[in-house]
């Protein structure tokens, strides 16, 4: 019997052995000089995993008691999470290396991380929710405040976990509540006890679990850390915060509304469009005024995050379907961004400030273009795969009968395409300024390229990302 | 032969690639190259479309040389031409040699510039092509992309100001229609358009906060597509984006704009808010014409004050418009007649209005118009030419812009006296703007120093404007060669259209019972 639990958690156990295997290893020989090497090895074994879990995957297996689920929904989680993590690492390696932050715990923590999101995506109970959620904060925390002699990272990171520390806080009273009316903590159960007039104290605990994911996905009005933690962190660090875990919390947050409480949609509906509709107008407006590339970032996945929410508030498969989609288009698009902006360097030196962008087209035309595709897919100007996201949610939402959302999220995306307009401003129209450097890194080209050509082919057929999204979200809905 | 119309849209885009791919440099050479790549590519794609009008049965109304493929979602990639599109095809083909001619002496980033009219041919060819809601979005707004980078890279003094201004206005206005092409998608369960025309929405009334919604969500889907037909067209009092958008642009960029985008407003309400939205425009279409009369009045007024020449003519450009939306929410065959007729009438020449002040102004580097008077002395082929257009603009009997104007006049006369009255008197309105503008730019003696010296027209301008001249006489003198093409398509649509007004007036009128 356990042999089979263990069979379907093997991914996540391989993981977590190779990085505690890979933290001896470092301490005990070169300690960083064994850093990039474990940068590169914890990519390779991200993507081997991915591989393994995409093709290897079928049905749904339940470890643990329910404890564990493993489904097509985790899946397809899972490889976004995994892939994502993968390019971020990769994307980091030089820069971090070249600032001397790229110690030996970074990959290490990374993966930590990356088991937490995997355990997150297939908890099928609240403890094991709790369980991979704290995991991954912890992991996170620390990896904000790499840099120790920066007065800005160390704030970040310590800010991140006060704030995160109190939003685990809410989610851990809410499940409290959830446990003593439900009497059960195992999603299958809480279902159960959901299915005749939940009690009031269910719903307040649902509440409270709600506004403990806001707060990770970095839905408004429980979005104050996130610009501050992008800025304050490397920029690495930032581009992970703004991927990985996204995909994570949301997929989580997804996978507890509809398996555990999927009989009331109507109770957490109204919630979720609030902070869906708060989130997207909050994101678009905030960002005008922004100088650094790093606060607009943060700034403009909030408002991503309402979009992915409009799909969630749906309540129904094909909102599921729609918020997988949104989210791998948005990390798609998040990668090239921050390999652009990993890329934005002075004398070495990082420069994350917008007006240093002046007549980037002049020099790097190449890169400037692909930039300026990016941002368009961000800001969901169609033929890029970005507006097919938008056309996902929008049709969920008009079909879960929120056209008031639909309406709303349209107008706001609107306002938002002022700020990415902005960047193709200083970038194509502004005067000359000072210029930055003109070397980029491989890596960071090849990503940038890459994902900016994603956006442009996708919209041939999304790269049939539709179908394994549907299929997904049926397994999590039905 | 089978695939002609996906061939004809996406040969521009082909050459942008080819420009962007295998040409390098900066110098000279490469921006002749650069250059002539995009005019050969221009040429072979007008060259194709003729192949699309001659394939083309006027008395067949249905769609033409259709192709399908399956795509996204339930999607599909399906592109035809019936009546009422395949002119403004041909239009966009005709005048994009000419437009990439009109731009010889640009001097700065040639290859982006040409690249950028290139993407914007096949985006504005595929607007009038496709034959699926969100394939006729996705062109409608990228066309948005490279029209903005060519007003905020390559346009005047004020150039950020009025491309965000672009591009945001018309950004609002169309994703309420993307909202709207969602419901519609959820209502009718296809986006196909051929069997959207032939869906009735839903007309039963119901209120929103309290206002009582005539004609239900067929007026609620109207208001939306009218949200950016109305701005794209554009219609008073949406329009103010226009003449900052056309000051700030390139020459280039303003015969674009006003040649060709412009009329994807009107084009979306021939195809959209007429045939699947007949109780909404019943209902929201005495509005519409009212707009409309006073966008000719006003604007035209408007016009009469401007010291920028490319300001007037965007004010004229609104006015003209009028005709169009008038015209064209009249629902008969003289009124849509007529609408279509203007709106290819404008193209060529507006266009040619535009290129007129490119001229001088790539002489004298100035639109005001006190900055000139007596050009007749110097430029004597010029003058002939600018008069010419002027006469057309103003709708001289003889030249394409009478037609257009008189057959929407004929049309709303029999709907609405009112409108038509007050619409006539832009008649003289434009008489007096475009006149007078003529009087102080051409006329007169010569005195201001800075002209003394001024060129006549070159051979290769001389050879833009004649194509021009010839097809604004040629459809002023024998109109039917359009009217023949249209005629059964628009009869076609305007009988649908009192059909299915006829069933609703009928149901309703049952339940009144």
């Amino acid at each position: 019997m356990i042999g089979a639990d263990i069979q379907i958690l093997m991914p996540e156990i391989v993981l977590a052995v190779y990085a505690m295997l890979a933290l001896l290893a470092a301490v005990y020989t070169t300690k960083d000089g064994m850093a990039p090497l474990l940068t590169w090895a914890t990519s390779g074994l991200f993507v081997l995993l991915a591989v393994w879990i995409g093709i290897n995957g079928q049905g749904t297996n339940i470890a643990f008691d329910g404890m564990f689920v493993d489904d097509g929904f985790a899946r397809f989680a899972k490889v976004v999470i995994l892939l994502s993590a993968a390019a971020v690492l990769l994307m980091s390696e030089a820069y971090m290396q070249r600032r001397g932050l790229l110690r030996f715990e970074y990959p290490v923590l990374i993966a930590l991380a990356v088991v937490g999101m995997m355990v997150m995506v297939s908890a099928g109970d609240l403890m094991s929710l709790y369980m991979g959620l704290e995991l991954q904060s912890l992991a996170l925390y620390v990896v904000a405040s790499l840099r120790r002699d920066s007065v800005k990272s160390t704030e970040a990171g310590l800010k991140y976990f006060v704030l995160g520390a109190l939003s685990s806080g809410l989610l851990l009273y809410g499940a409290s509540l959830v446990y003593g009316f439900a009497g059960t903590t195992l999603f299958a159960g809480i279902i159960e006890a959901t299915t005749d007039e939940p009690s009031l104290g269910l719903l307040f605990g649902l509440v409270f679990l709600i506004a403990g994911f806001a707060f990770k996905v970095s839905a408004a009005p429980f979005h104050m850390w996130t610009p501050d933690v992008y800025e304050g962190s490397p920029t690495p660090v930032t581009a992970f915060f703004a991927t990985a875990p996204k995909v994570a919390a949301m997929a989580l947050f997804a996978r507890v509304v509809h398996d555990a409480f999927g009989g009331i949609v109507g109770d957490w509906q109204q919630i979720v469009a609030f902070l869906s509709v708060v989130s997207m107008f909050l994101g678009a407006i905030a960002a005008i005024g922004q100088k650094d590339i790093k606060r607009l970032m943060a700034y403009s996945s909030i408002a991503h995050m309402g979009f992915a929410l409009m799909g969630l508030a749906a309540g129904t498969a094909f909102g599921v379907q729609a918020m997988l989609i949104y989210m791998a288009i948005y990390v798609t698009m998040n990668i090239g961004t921050f390999a652009f902006i990993l890329g934005m360097e002075r004398d070495g030196r990082p420069v994350t400030n917008i007006e240093s962008l002046k007549m980037y087209s002049k020099r790097q035309p190449l890169r400037a273009l692909a930039m300026l595709v990016l941002l368009f897919s961000l800001a969901g100007v169609p033929p890029m795969v970005g507006f097919f996201g938008k056309f996902y949610v929008l049709r969920a939402a008009y079909d879960g009968g929120l056209a008031w959302l639909a309406v709303a999220g349209v107008v706001a995306s609107v306002i938002g395409a002022f700020y990415y307009l902005r960047i193709v401003y200083f970038m194509y129209f502004g005067e000359e300024g000072e210029a930055l450097d003109g070397k980029l890194n491989p890596v960071l080209w090849t990503f940038l390229m890459g994902s900016a050509l994603v956006m442009v082919i996708g919209v041939v057929n999304l790269f049939g990302i539709e179908p394994m999204a549907a299929a997904a979200a049926a397994t999590l809905v039905n | 032969m089978g695939n002609i119309l996906s061939l004809t849209t996406f040969l521009p885009l082909l050459g942008a690639v080819i420009l962007a791919l295998f040409l390098r440099g900066d110098d000279e050479a490469a921006q002749r190259n650069a250059k002539w790549v995009a005019l050969v590519t221009t040429a072979v794609t007008f060259i194709c479309s003729l192949f699309i009008l001659s394939n083309f049965d006027p008395n067949d109304t249905g769609f033409q040389m259709v192709e399908t493929r399956e795509w996204l979602l339930g999607l599909q990639y399906k592109m035809g031409v019936d009546g009422i599109s395949i002119l403004f095809v041909m239009l966009t083909t005709f005048l994009m040699p000419l437009v990439i001619a009109s731009c010889w002496d640009v001097k700065t980033r040639v290859k982006e510039y040409m690249i950028a009219f290139l993407i914007l041919e096949t985006l504005m060819l595929g607007v009038f092509l496709a034959l699926d809601l969100v394939l006729f979005y996705l062109f409608f707004e990228a066309g948005l992309i490279p029209m903005f980078l060519i007003i905020g890279i390559w346009g005047g003094k004020n150039r950020i100001y009025a491309s965000f201004k672009f591009f945001l206005y018309t950004f609002l206005g169309s994703v309420l229609m993307l909202v709207a092409m969602v419901a519609m998608f959820s209502a009718a369960g296809t986006t196909d358009i051929p069997t959207l025309m032939t869906f009735t929405f839903e007309t039963e009334n119901f209120s929103i906060l309290g206002v009582q919604i005539i004609g239900g969500m067929q007026t609620l889907l109207w208001l939306a597509f009218f949200a950016s037909f109305a701005v794209k067209m554009p219609m008073w009092p949406v329009h103010t984006w226009l003449p900052d958008a056309h000051v700030q642009a390139p020459t280039a960029g303003s015969v674009v704009l006003a040649a060709i985008l412009l009329k994807m407003g009107g084009y979306g309400f021939l195809r959209f808010s007429l045939p699947m939205f007949p109780v909404g425009s019943e209902v929201m279409g005495p509005l519409v014409l009212w707009l409309s009369a006073i966008a000719i009045v006003y604007t035209s007024l408007v016009a009469l004050v401007q010291e920028d020449m490319k300001k007037l003519i965007a004010y004229s450009s609104v006015a003209h418009m009028g005709y169009v939306t008038m015209g064209i929410f009249a629902v008969n065959q003289q009124g849509i007649d007529g609408a279509i007729f203007q709106m290819i009438s404008h193209g060529f020449i507006s266009g040619a209005l535009f290129l007129c002040v490119g001229v001088i102004y790539d002489r004298m580097h100035t639109r005001e118009i006190d900055a000139y008077g007596g050009l007749v002395n110097r430029m004597p082929a010029y003058a002939l030419i600018f008069m010419f257009f002027t006469m057309a603009n103003v709708g001289l009997p003889g030249t394409s812009g009478f037609v257009g104007e008189f057959l929407t006049l004929v049309g709303i006369f029999q709907v609405n006296t009112w409108v038509a009255m007050v619409a006539t008197s832009g008649v003289i309105l434009s008489a007096a703007y475009a006149l007078w503008l003529y009087r102080r730019v051409v006329l007169g003696d010569l005195i201001k120093e800075s002209l003394k010296t001024i060129q006549d027209m070159t051979k290769r301008e001389r050879l833009i404007f004649a194509p021009l001249v010839v097809m604004t006489l040629l459809l002023g003198v024998y109109p039917a060669l359009v009217l023949d093409i249209i005629g059964p398509s628009v009869s076609a649509l305007v009988d649908n259209y009192e059909t299915a007004l006829a069933t609703y007036q009928a149901a309703t009128q049952f339940a009144a019972n």
